[in-house]
C-alpha cells in the first residue's frame, strides 16, 4: 500500500493561512490502514488545526468529509455538493497526494492542498512501523534476488552485490537499517541457490520507472 | 587496447607494487597540491584521486589526475558511479582518455548522507559492476554501453575495490569474482589491520581463482591519532580498526602517537610481503600525508623500479 504521514502542524498551518472556511477530505484507502488519513484522522487533524488557529486569533471553519477513495475520479465528485454548497476558501486532502492532484483537476478554482507526505510504498513492519518495500520501477527482477528487491532496499540499489560498507549485516547509512544484501544471501543459501549470486546483472533499463517520464498504463481491452 | 601504465608494468612483471591516496582540493589552489604531490615523486608507483570521497566535494578527479601527470606522478582516476549516470561516466572516462589518463579505478561511492550535502540525490545509475563492464567494452571493443562505436583507442588499465572484513565473506568474493569477471584487472583493498581476516578473505578469493586472474593490492593505513581512529571507525563506512590497535595506539602519549601508527604501518606492510596472492601495497595516511615517503622507506620499498 501507499504509506503516508501527517505534514507538520506548522507546515499546515502556514499553508492554510489566509483560508478561513475549509474542507478537510480524508480517504478510507491505503492511508486508513496506516492511520495517517482516515475519518479518525481527518476528525483529530482538523481539532488540532481549529484549535490552534483560534490560539492566533484568526479561527476557521474546518468542515470534514471522507471518501471511500481519492484515487478515483468519481468519488472525488461526490465532493461537488458540499463544495457548490459551502463556498470553501481551499481543500486539504488527506490522501496520497493523487487526492490532491485530482481535486486540483476537478474543481478549476479551488485551492487543493496536500494534507499528508506521501512517503512510499511498503507495508505494516509491526504496529506503528511501515517500511519500504517498492520503488515501482516498472519491471520487476526480484525472482533474481530470492523475491526481495535491492533496488528499492539496498540505499544504492545495488543489483550485484553489497558494498564494502555494509557492516554486521547492517546498511551503511543507519545502523537500523538491514543490509538486504545479506538477507538476499541468507534466503539463497535455505532455496539452495547462492550460485545464482555469481550472475552478473546487466544495467537496468530505468525508461520504465519515473526517469522515463511520467507513466500510464493503456490496457485496451478495458477500454471503451 | 590494455593500458601500459607504470602501474600496470610493476605488476606484470611481478614487483610489488605500491600505491597511495590523494584527496583533492575543496577549492582551486593546485599550487599547493603540486607542493604536495612533489614528495611522492619517484616514491610510488601510482597515486589514486579520489572522486568525492565519502560523498564530500572536492575538485573533480580527472582535472586533478592531469595535474599530477603534470608533475611526473602517474594518477589512478577513481570514479563513482553515485554522482553520475551513464551518460556522464561514460563522458568523463572519454575525457580523461583524451587527456592521457589510464588507470582508472571503478567503485559505487559511499552514500550520500554520509557526505558534506546530505540533502543531494543520489544517482546510482548503475554500480561500480556494470561500470567496469562498460570500461572494458569502451576500451576492448570502442563501443559505448549502447553498442555505439568511439573514435580513437582509450588506453585503459581498470581497477576495482574490495573489503574483506565484513560479516558474509563468501557473498563479498562473490561480488570480487563479478567484478574480475567484468573486466577489473586490479584490486585495492579496505586497509589491513587484522591479518587474520585478511587471510581468510584472501583464502576464499584464492580457492575462486581470483588471486591468478587480477592483481590484488592490500590496503594498509597509518593512523595518526587515537582521535583519527575513533573517527575513522565511526565516520568512514566500512572501516575496520581492531580493538588491539587502538590500545597500541592508546597506550602512547599523544606526541608519540603518529609514530606508533606509522610504526603499524610499516609492519603491517612488512607483514603483507610475505603474503601469497598480495602484489603490492596501497598506502592511506588520513591526515598525515606527508608521513608516506618515510613510510615507504622504513618498509624497505625503496627505491621503485624505474620502467620508463
Amino acid at each position: 500500500m501507499i504509506i503516508g504521514e501527517h505534514k507538520p502542524i506548522r507546515e499546515l498551518l502556514a499553508m492554510i493561512d489566509g483560508y478561513n472556511n475549509i474542507l478537510m477530505v480524508g480517504c478510507k484507502g491505503c492511508v486508513t490502514v496506516c492511520n495517517a488519513g482516515g475519518s479518525k484522522e481527518v476528525a483529530i487533524l482538523a481539532a488540532a488545526l481549529r484549535i490552534a488557529r483560534r490560539k492566533q486569533d484568526k479561527p476557521v471553519t474546518i468542515d470534514e468529509f471522507t471518501l471511500d477513495r481519492q484515487c478515483e475520479p468519481e468519488f472525488i465528485s461526490w465532493l461537488e455538493d458540499p463544495v457548490e454548497k459551502n463556498k470553501y476558501d481551499a481543500i486539504v486532502s488527506l490522501a496520497c497526494s493523487i487526492g490532491p492532484q485530482y481535486i486540483a483537476e476537478a474543481f478549476e478554482t479551488m485551492v487543493a492542498l496536500p494534507g499528508l507526505n506521501t512517503s512510499f510504498m511498503g507495508g505494516t513492519v509491526e504496529h506503528g512501523i511501515w517500511e519500504e518495500y517498492c520503488a515501482a520501477c516498472g519491471s520487476c527482477v526480484i525472482h533474481n534476488f530470492g523475491g526481495l528487491c535491492p533496488i528499492t532496499r539496498c540505499a544504492k540499489g545495488l543489483l550485484n552485490g553489497p558494498c564494502g560498507g555494509s557492516v554486521d549485516g547492517r546498511c551503511e547509512i543507519n545502523e537500523d537499517i538491514d543490509c538486504v544484501w545479506e538477507l538476499i544471501y541468507r534466503r539463497m543459501q535455505k532455496l539452495g541457490q547462492v550460485h545464482r549470486l555469481e550472475e552478473s546483472i546487466g544495467a537496468k533499463d530505468w525508461s520504465t520507472s519515473l526517469s522515463g517520464g511520467p507513466r500510464r498504463i493503456i490496457r485496451e481491452d478495458l477500454t471503451v | 587496447m590494455k593500458a601500459e601504465t607504470n602501474l600496470q608494468k610493476i605488476l606484470a612483471r611481478g614487483e610489488f607494487a605500491v600505491t597511495c591516496e590523494y584527496n583533492p582540493p575543496r577549492g582551486t589552489d593546485v599550487d599547493s597540491v603540486r607542493r604536495n604531490a612533489a614528495q611522492l615523486k619517484g616514491k610510488v608507483d601510482a597515486v589514486n584521486v579520489n572522486d568525492n570521497t565519502n560523498a564530500r566535494v572536492r575538485m573533480s578527479s580527472w582535472a586533478l589526475s592531469r595535474i599530477l601527470l603534470d608533475v611526473g606522478i602517474e594518477p589512478i582516476l577513481q570514479m563513482v558511479t553515485r554522482d553520475r549516470n551513464r551518460i556522464a561516466l561514460q563522458s568523463d572516462l572519454l575525457g580523461a582518455s583524451a587527456l592521457g589518463i589510464q588507470n582508472v579505478l571503478c567503485l559505487t561511492g559511499d552514500h550520500p548522507s554520509k557526505g558534506d550535502h546530505p540533502e543531494a540525490k543520489g544517482v546510482f545509475d548503475i554500480d561500480a559492476i556494470q561500470w567496469i563492464s562498460a570500461v572494458k567494452q569502451i576500451r576492448d571493443q570502442g563501443l559505448l554501453m549502447n553498442g555505439k562505436d568511439i573514435s580513437g583507442n582509450p588506453k585503459l588499465f581498470i581497477g576495482a575495490v574490495a573489503n574483506p572484513f565484513v560479516q558474509s565473506v563468501e557473498l563479498h568474493v562473490i561480488r570480487l569474482q563479478k567484478k574480475v569477471g567484468a573486466g577489473a584487472e586490479f584490486i585495492q583493498t579496505q586497509p589491513v589491520l587484522d591479518m587474520e581476516r585478511f587471510k581468510t578473505w584472501l583464502g576464499e578469493a584464492a580457492q575462486r581463482g581470483l588471486t591468478d586472474k587480477c592483481f590484488i593490492i592490500a590496503g594498509v593505513i597509518a593512523l595518526s591519532s587515537v582521535a583519527m581512529a575513533q573517527h575513522l571507525r565511526s565516520n568512514v563506512p566500512g572501516m575496520m580498526i581492531p580493538d588491539t590497535i587502538m590500545d597500541r595506539l592508546g597506550a602512547q602519549p599523544e606526541d608519540r602517537q603518529l609514530e606508533e601508527g606509522v610504526n603499524i604501518c610499516v609492519e603491517c606492510i612488512e607483514a603483507l610481503k610475505q603474503v601469497k596472492g598480495v602484489k603490492g601495497v596501497h598506502i592511506m595516511a588520513i591526515g598525515c600525508e606527508e608521513n608516506i615517503p618515510e613510510i615507504i622507506e622504513k618498509a624497505k620499498l625503496l627505491p621503485r623500479p624505474d620502467l620508463s
